[in-house]
């Protein structure tokens, strides 16, 4: 159940394009597509027949029997969900015998259901409340002494939400929600006839079952059978306010319903277009961090990060960072500050950071955590198409008959997106999927990839040369295509086409065997409408930047760019990379991805600026650190990343970050970076900011402010001020004036306002006079760059080799339930299926290094050690091992390298040589990493 | 752990992208890569690293740090 007005159709709307048919509906004449039903066109036409088990965001099922109708000519009450209109229909919703088989329909529901609703958690947002209202039910015949499921047993085990199967009425709502929305298939209904009873997997509690914890059951849930725990302990919401998810780069629309001030829960909003209705663990539940105790609310300085915090007032705090900022510059010179924004932080936020640290700061020393993920697909994207960012919306998967997914997992890292893409595939597109592990999408209920290609770590480059060899080899080239809107293809043709790239030659290297490179290099070029997403197991190696251009180059040899169900796309790791990058948040990039050195661009920004600009490039992340262990980087903002824990080769950030002489965080949270500060000031979480944050497709939609700033400011305000008080000033009255001036700026964005967002929903860039409302699909009829440029991808092999020493590979990734570095979700129930970071190895290296499941192991690469718990795992091949990054205690990060993407220098977490050995004390609790302890004696 | 200069570590990562063109457009090229994405500290530092690695150095380096002299504007634009 939902508090939202949005009006239920009853069922969903036919496709687009279908054939107008007009019928009467109690005489009201209506005209719907062909294939509407009866129940969605009587909706349509403002009359309501009463119904339970349907709802437009599930196809029609038919099984309460209360939207019977009858229809002239016809025999019978047929249910109006399950009947579709005819031409000249004629319809009747209301007649004295479809009121008396509704009423004893809802008798019979009623007469099996508990009589409690003054007291029940849904009393004024059940539907069965209201349609015994709607039916005219006044009395119920049948007592409680017969057979019933009124003591059934209330299953608690889900942290957000209960399931009550004594308030049941079997319509399978979420049965259908779980299989058709979510695509997980977690719950069955059990038995028959009157012993119908919803079930979690096989009668399993739902926290041991296969649930995913989306919620769309809840959702779907018409009386308060599934519930949220939130609504049980706090009351039905009484308002809504319409935002933006902060997690991941799906980017959901949410609708968050609060009861006075209190937030109680979180509603996908059906018109999202990112997400259409539909949610994840994470955006749905798990927002409790941001009222979490462990906030910090006030600013804090200290001289040392040996001393203790002190509490002092904004004024203080902004007036020390300032002036210790410029100190710092007037000894060591102006490029020896600078600062890092985030992908957390509404695009609003990052380009106030960006402008501070040009602006005021006086240099081009500005990065962002993108940096770390898909500054690769910039650089690639932007070589090969003309501009950084993915092809395509989400919508597009819909059109696809060949998916092939790259380096991603995104039923764990992109949920929401998942779904979408899981019911394209059991509409029968076919699957191919790229990665060493064996995601979940390899094999998941009613999906089985046509091909796994189980690459070596590392050897991207090889297997998507290999597949273009096979294009270009076989005459499977789109020459229309090629001819007519590519350059450059003559040379590339040339080069794939050489033997050393047969995947007979790249067997060696990748692993796979040749057959199958063979069969999906066909499949992509001849299978239809093909689409790659991609996520960071392309972009985090040595050759990101390559593996990114060769995507592209394979796409274009295909004419799979520029309509609906192709693309290569990728699948953004924090809800705001897209945004934070536009917005000039790379060292060498103004907003909207102008070089620094193009003297018309820097006079359009000196002038609205009133500050001249540096034509160089600035540092980047992993500059920065080298140049503060070197001494010419002293001063260093960080907002809203966590770079202590996030950043790979962790024992060299440490160092960097304590040899600072200054470092300001900008967070919610003490983090790990936080430990080295010397400065803290308190950011906002997404439920106070106000401002636009832009999807992995372009999609700008608005974040509203559900709560008041919880430190009193705005987190925009901050940079403004620190810059003012460097002597620049800086202000604005609010986010939508900081919009207005980066749409000024921006050709991309020209046509953003936040009055048009609020109108339109959310708008997909370039925005602008060509493209007044937003351009969903890009590189329509030419690509940004006028010809897409084909670029020669030579396969050089990472320097991280296995050795004796280290036999393992380490790959890394995310899990379902936690975000990043879990500073979100760690402070939230999430933690109640993944309380650790664990090492997934496979049976074969676990047995010979004498390791069982649960074992405590120590991971050795040349950066570090760490100790994890191990998990037996196949999903993994031999010789790789598998772990996450959302825990500080288990570092990760202090095993992985400083190798990095020779473009980008995003880092190389993907592939390092490790050893994994059984820890000889394994009865103790592991010792783990010891996360951030500031060094001793550093001032 | 690897004990060369990071400058010339990097320089030496994108210069192994491009020994598939001619060493003179390859060395134009890293430079020009160079240009557009490091900052002018981190090019001096690679200037005074290959000058003192001197034969140790990549010749492709090399060569593309002799090229990173030329004024950022020339270099431009790819």
């Amino acid at each position: 159940m939902t508090l939202t007005n949005d009006r239920d159709l009853g069922t969903p709307a036919p496709p687009d394009g279908a054939r107008p048919v007009t019928v009467e509906i109690d005489g009201l004449p209506v005209t719907v597509g062909e294939g509407t039903s009866v129940l969605r066109a009587a909706a349509l036409a403002g009359v309501d027949i009463p119904k339970l088990c349907a709802t437009d965001s599930l196809d029609a099922f038919g099984s309460c029997r209360l939207c019977l109708v009858e229809v002239d000519g016809r025999r019978g009450t047929p249910a109006s969900c399950t009947t579709p209109v005819a031409d000249g229909m004629k319809v009747r919703t209301q007649t004295p015998k479809l009121a008396k088989l509704r009423e004893g329909v809802m008798e019979l529901y009623i007469s099996d259901h508990p009589l409690d609703c003054l007291t029940c958690p849904a009393n004024g947002d059940c539907e069965l409340q209201d349609m015994a209202g709607v039916v005219g039910l006044r009395q119920v015949r049948y007592g409680y002494q017969g057979e019933n499921h009124l003591d059934l047993e209330k299953d608690t085990s889900n942290p957000y939400f209960d399931f009550d199967p004594t308030k049941c009425i079997a319509c399978s709502r979420c049965v259908r929600a779980c299989g058709d929305i979510q695509g997980t298939f977690a719950l069955t209904i059990e038995g028959r006839g009157f012993g119908s009873t919803v079930s979690a997997g096989a009668a399993e509690a739902f926290i041991d079952s296969e649930c995913v914890s989306c919620g769309a059951c809840v959702q779907a849930c018409p009386t308060s059978t599934l519930q949220e725990k939130a609504v049980v302990e706090l009351g039905i919401p009484t308002r809504t306010v319409l935002t933006t998810c902060a997690y991941c780069g799906v980017g959901c629309s949410l609708r968050a319903e609060l009861r006075g001030d209190e937030l109680v829960r979180m509603v996908p909003d059906k018109a999202g277009g990112a997400n259409e209705g539909h949610a994840c663990v994470k955006g749905r539940f798990a927002f409790g961090y941001a009222t979490h105790p462990d906030r910090i609310l006030h600013p804090m300085i200290r001289e040392s990060i040996t001393d203790e915090w002190r509490v002092v007032d904004w004024d203080t705090a902004i007036a020390y960072t300032a002036q210790r900022m410029r100190a710092i510059q007037e000894r060591h010179g102006m490029g020896a500050i600078g600062g890092i924004s985030s992908s957390r932080t509404t695009n609003e936020e990052v380009y106030v950071v960006q402008k501070m640290v040009r602006a005021a700061f006086g240099n081009n020393n500005i990065d962002t955590c993108a940096r770390v993920c898909h500054s690769p697909t910039g650089y690639g994207l932007r070589q090969t198409f003309g501009e950084s960012a993915g092809t395509q919306d989400f919508r597009s998967v819909a059109k696809c008959d060949v998916v092939v997914v790259i380096g991603a997992n995104p039923t764990d890292g992109h949920p929401v997106f998942a779904s979408r893409m899981k019911r394209r595939l059991r509409e029968g597109a076919k699957l191919v999927v790229i990665d060493p592990r064996r995601i979940d999408l390899v094999r998941s209920p009613h999906i089985a990839a046509e091909h796994h290609l189980r690459i070596r770590p590392g050897t991207n480059v090889a297997m998507v040369n290999a597949l273009a060899h096979v294009v270009v080899a076989e005459g499977l080239v789109n020459r229309e295509f090629v001819d007519a809107r590519c350059e450059g293809f003559d040379d590339w043709a040339e080069f794939v086409a050489r033997p050393e790239h047969s995947p007979e030659a790249a067997e060696a290297v990748t692993g796979v065997p040749a057959g199958q490179v063979r069969a999906v290099a066909r499949l992509y070029a001849t299978g239809g409408n093909a689409a790659i997403y991609y996520g960071l197991g392309v972009t985090e190696h040595s050759q990101g930047s390559t593996m990114v251009m060769g995507m592209a180059n394979l796409a274009m040899a295909t004419g799979n760019i520029g309509r609906d169900g192709v693309g290569v796309n990728p699948l953004r790791g924090q809800n705001n990379v897209q945004g934070s990058c536009d917005m000039g948040s790379f060292p060498h990039e103004l907003p909207g991805y102008r070089h620094v050195a193009d003297d018309a661009v820097r006079t359009v920004f000196e002038t609205m600026w009133q500050r001249p600009l540096l034509s160089e490039p600035g540092l980047r992340i992993p500059n920065m650190f080298d140049a503060a262990i070197d001494g010419s980087f002293r001063g260093l903002y960080v907002q809203g990343e966590d770079i202590a824990q996030s950043d790979p080769n962790t024992s060299h950030v440490f160092a960097a970050l304590a040899s600072l002489e200054l470092l300001v965080v900008q967070d919610l949270f003490i983090n790990e970076t936080a430990k080295f500060a010397h400065v803290f000031l308190p950011g906002t979480s997404f439920l106070e900011k106000d401002g636009t944050f832009t999807n992995a497709e372009r999609r700008i939609n608005r974040v509203r402010p559900v709560m008041a700033s919880q430190t009193g400011k705005q987190e925009w305000e901050i940079p403004c001020e620190i810059a003012t008080a460097m002597g620049y000033p800086m202000s604005y009255t609010d986010a939508s004036q900081i919009m207005d001036e980066i749409a000024s700026l921006t050709p991309t964005f020209t046509g953003v306002s936040f009055d048009k967002l609020n109108r339109l929903g959310s708008v997909q860039w370039p925005c602008n006079d060509d493209a007044p409302e937003g351009t969903p699909i890009m590189h329509v009829d030419e690509f940004v760059r006028g010809k897409g440029k084909f670029v020669v991808t030579t396969f050089v092999p990472t320097t991280e080799r296995s050795t004796r020493r280290f036999p393992l590979i380490l790959t890394t990734g995310r899990i379902l339930s936690q975000y990043n570095v879990g500073a979100q979700t760690r402070r939230t129930p999430n933690v109640v299926w993944h309380e650790e970071d664990i090492l997934e190895i496979h049976p074969h290296d676990a047995e010979v290094r004498g390791i069982c499941d649960g074992d405590s192991v120590t991971l050795a690469s040349r950066a570090g050690e760490t100790t994890l718990h191990a998990k037996l795992s196949d999903r993994m091949p031999v010789g790789v091992v598998y772990t996450t990054f959302h825990y500080p205690q288990s570092g990760a990060n202090v095993v992985t390298t400083d190798n990095s993407d020779w473009a980008t220098n995003c880092p190389e977490y993907k592939v390092t040589a490790v050893q994994v050995a059984l820890r000889r004390s394994a009865a103790a609790a592991p010792a783990r990493h010891e996360s951030a302890e500031p060094p001793i004696g550093v001032s | 752990m690897a004990t060369t200069p990071p400058e010339i570590r990097l320089a030496t990562e994108i210069a192994a992208q491009f020994r598939h063109v001619p060493p003179e457009e390859a060395a134009h090229t890293i430079a020009r890569h160079i240009h557009t994405f490091w900052d002018p500290r981190m090019r001096n530092r690679l200037k005074m690293q290959v000058a003192q690695a001197a034969g140790d150095c990549d010749a492709l380096v090399a060569d593309a740090a002799s090229m990173v002299e030329v004024e950022p504007a020339e270099l431009l634009g790819e």
